[in-house]
């Protein structure tokens, strides 16, 4: 009798174990369990702070600056006992992060979205902005996301891309930055550079990957030229039907990128972006189609200096080409999840204020995260590709914006790198009718699917 | 003794059940409700009814994937049991490094899905370019027979060992009044130890068919779906109608092609256990 009442006490211990273990968890059973695990961790966090003054969740977009973030969050919580968690999706996985960060207690109470068609998906979730004081930092309205006449979104770093080069790669050719103004330049330098490459020993462009890590240099950025110019011709911001008036020259500047570069144009379905910046960093070819953000990667000890490195913009044969900058602009949108509780919400807000109007917050923003953030307190950026920004801005050029938010689905994406990668393995003429399909009719599909129910 | 563990039966069970109902059941049933919903988040789900079925249908690329899905399915099941059968009959003739050749041949099986796709894209991508083919970004063929090489080096072993187990439990006795018939090496095959070793087939069929059904983790590193959603399994399309899409109707769409899915499956192989059942002999 003794024995099986020690069994029955057993047991009954260890369903109560059991019980207490899933309790928490109990309305997040749909998630996976490692997910289950992660909310155990933050409602923990919550529950210790929701009695003080709030909490800050934040779920970061950009894996580069992770460790800044997690440092600037300690920094703020030493200051204000506020606790700021910040934890970083993976690259690529910040959407299918963000979904499943949503559905659970404790969601994030501060998260991004990319531009228009990534705030179409959270609108229901985010916080009216327009009587917050972190909008009326902002040193232009146009940083602002709207949704109707709620500021949704707050755009808190502006970047820049254009061609990178190796500036002393292009003197040992024998050109300098100055010689290229236009597109017909850069097809001559890139043209001589590839005739001439075996005695020079490098290439003109570092390899155009398609992987999955590298298409959006192409698929997304580069194809905003495109887009851009033809929204300036027809006086519009957006639209439900591309038409595709500037295709030939996209494919002229593909053309160029897969034709003068690091290896077979073949080949590039399996090339990654590690793969074209060591290229770089080997010196291996003078352009580097990427953006400020790369500037950690190709500039500093045991990379280049500055007065090796320089910006030029992607040149595309149409318009004023000789006033012509950096395509400049924001996908980075920071939005507050009116879902939470008012004390978190409130906590967010002084978060995210104080980030952008403390001096701590400005220097570390400026100068760990190398940003340059659209608020009236910033700080100079040590960020050379931003710097030269400034300058061409300031000398009358006219940056280009960035409308590659407007494209209808990552679908269209996918469809029109699909279709580059063929056409780089076998440039014919279907091939190219292929990428053409892909971008105008793939639009009007993705649109009305995006946009239909 | 077994009246006491009759009685405190429920208690042992207990922990188990809990276990299944919150790691299971109770997901299985949301799961289920969700796909009759339109939502971002799983909290807030409006209920919409059969729309998302009626949508699946209308969906080219599911159709696609399922095309996909039932090809491979076959050449896999095919080629891994044949395969699989023919290396259990070498291995069970005591012949030298037997045991060296079972842990070699098993080995594959160990290492992850993932892993293994990643390191085949590599090798084959090299193989493409090397005899100047598109690579597998960009070939689908290459891509089909590519993921069957890839889990029939993956699950050959294993069925291998359960064959293998099945061929040793062939009576000998049996064999021997075989011989003594003169029944050659080949009629014994095909008249004794086939009908004998029906049990193992049936679970050999059983797992690979489910497996290739199911296949997801080989099929993302591998194609990841390239060209154009033409190398797609289903499970993988459902992945992607659920996380690459961005707006609340997909998210309903994906959670009903899982349901249909999930039935999918159960139909099959119910089917499947059922033919090779009434095959398998009394001993």
């Amino acid at each position: 009798m003794k024995k099986k009442l020690l069994a029955l006490t057993l047991t009954g211990a260890l369903a109560m174990s059991l019980l207490a273990g899933c309790g928490s968890s109990g309305d997040t059973a749909a998630t996976d369990t490692t997910a289950a695990e992660d909310t155990t961790t933050t409602e923990d966090t919550a529950a210790d702070t929701t009695s003080a003054e709030g909490s800050v969740y934040y779920l970061n977009f950009k894996p580069e600056q992770d460790q800044q973030w997690q440092d600037l969050a300690a920094v703020y919580t030493e200051e204000t006992g506020v606790p700021v968690t910040v934890v970083t999706a993976a690259s690529g996985q910040y959407e299918t992060t963000l979904m499943s960060e949503m559905g659970k207690s404790g969601a994030p109470t501060l998260f991004q979205v990319n531009g228009p068609v990534g705030l179409a998906n959270w609108k229901d979730y985010c916080y009216d902005l327009s009587d917050s004081d972190i909008y009326g930092e902002l040193t232009s309205d146009t940083y602002a996301l709207k949704d109707g006449d709620k500021v949704a979104g707050i755009g808190y770093v502006i970047e820049s891309y254009g061609l990178i080069v190796n500036t002393d790669l292009l003197e040992q050719a024998g050109y300098t930055t100055d010689d290229i103004q236009s597109f017909e330049d850069l097809k001559a330098v890139a043209e001589d550079i590839t005739a001439r490459s075996d005695e020079l020993g490098f290439a003109a462009f570092t390899s155009a990957g398609m992987d999955s890590s590298s298409d959006w240099r192409f698929k997304t950025h580069l194809a905003n030229l495109p887009i851009y110019f033809e929204y300036q011709d027809r006086g519009i911001t957006s639209t439900d039907a591309i038409e595709g008036t500037y295709l030939d020259n996209y494919r002229a500047i593909w053309d160029l990128y897969i034709n003068n570069s690091t290896c077979d144009p073949a080949e590039l379905s399996a090339k990654t972006a590690d793969d074209a910046t060591s290229e770089f960093l080997n010196g291996q070819a003078v352009f580097y189609q990427n953006g400020s953000w790369e500037y950690g990667n190709v500039a500093g000890e045991g990379k280049f200096s500055d007065d090796q490195l320089a910006m030029i913009p992607i040149y595309f044969g149409v318009g004023d080409e000789a006033n012509q900058g950096l395509c400049t602009g924001t996908e980075n949108y920071w939005c507050v999840n009116n879902q939470a509780d008012e004390a978190d919400i409130q906590a967010t807000l002084d978060f995210i204020y104080w980030c952008v109007t403390s001096e701590e917050g400005t220097t570390a923003m400026a100068t760990d995260m190398g940003f340059v953030i659209p608020f009236k307190n910033a700080q100079e950026p040590t960020n050379l590709f931003v710097k030269e920004d400034q300058e061409m801005t300031a000398a009358g050029k006219t940056p280009i914006s960035w409308n590659f938010t407007t494209m209808p689905s990552e679908e269209w994406k996918n469809g029109v790198g699909q279709a580059l990668t063929a056409y780089a393995a076998d440039q014919t003429d279907a091939n190219w009718d292929g990428v053409v399909s892909a971008f105008v009719d793939g639009w009007a599909t993705e649109y009305a699917l995006a946009n239909g129910q | 003794m077994e009246k006491a563990i009759k009685r405190y039966s429920p208690i042992f069970v207990l922990p188990t059940l809990l276990a299944f109902t919150i790691g299971f059941i109770i997901p299985f049933l949301e799961g289920l409700y969700l796909a009759f919903c339109q939502f971002t988040t799983v909290r807030d789900a409006a209920f919409i009814g059969v729309g998302n079925f009626k949508r699946i249908f209308s969906d080219t690329t599911f159709l696609q994937s399922f095309k996909f899905t039932v090809l491979f399915a076959l050449a896999s099941i095919i080629i891994i049991n044949v395969i699989a059968f023919g290396l259990a009959l070498l291995l069970t003739r005591n012949l030298k490094g037997t045991n060296i050749f079972r842990t070699v041949f098993f080995m594959p099986n160990l290492i992850g899905g993932i892993v293994l796709g990643y390191i085949w894209q590599i090798l084959i991508n090299c193989v493409l370019s090397l005899v100047g083919e598109p690579l597998l970004a960009l070939n689908s063929t290459a891509g089909y027979w590519g993921l069957i090489a890839l889990v029939s080096w993956q699950q050959i072993g294993y069925m291998m060992i359960i064959y293998i187990a099945g061929l040793q439990n062939v009576s000998e006795d049996l064999l021997e009044a075989a011989q003594i018939d003169g029944a050659s090496a080949w009629k014994t095959l095909w008249r004794v130890k086939l009908p004998m070793v029906m049990p193992s087939i049936t679970i050999c069929v059983f797992l690979t068919l489910t497996n290739s059904f199911k296949l997801f983790d080989q099929s993302l590193a591998l194609t990841g779906g390239d060209p154009n959603h033409l190398t797609e399994t289903l499970a993988l399309n459902i992945y992607y109608t659920f996380y690459s899409r961005a707006g609340a109707q997909w998210k309903g769409l994906g959670q009903a092609k899982a349901v249909l899915f999930c039935v999918l499956v159960i139909v099959i192989s119910l089917l499947q256990l059922k033919a090779t059942r009434s095959k398998e002999v009394q001993q």
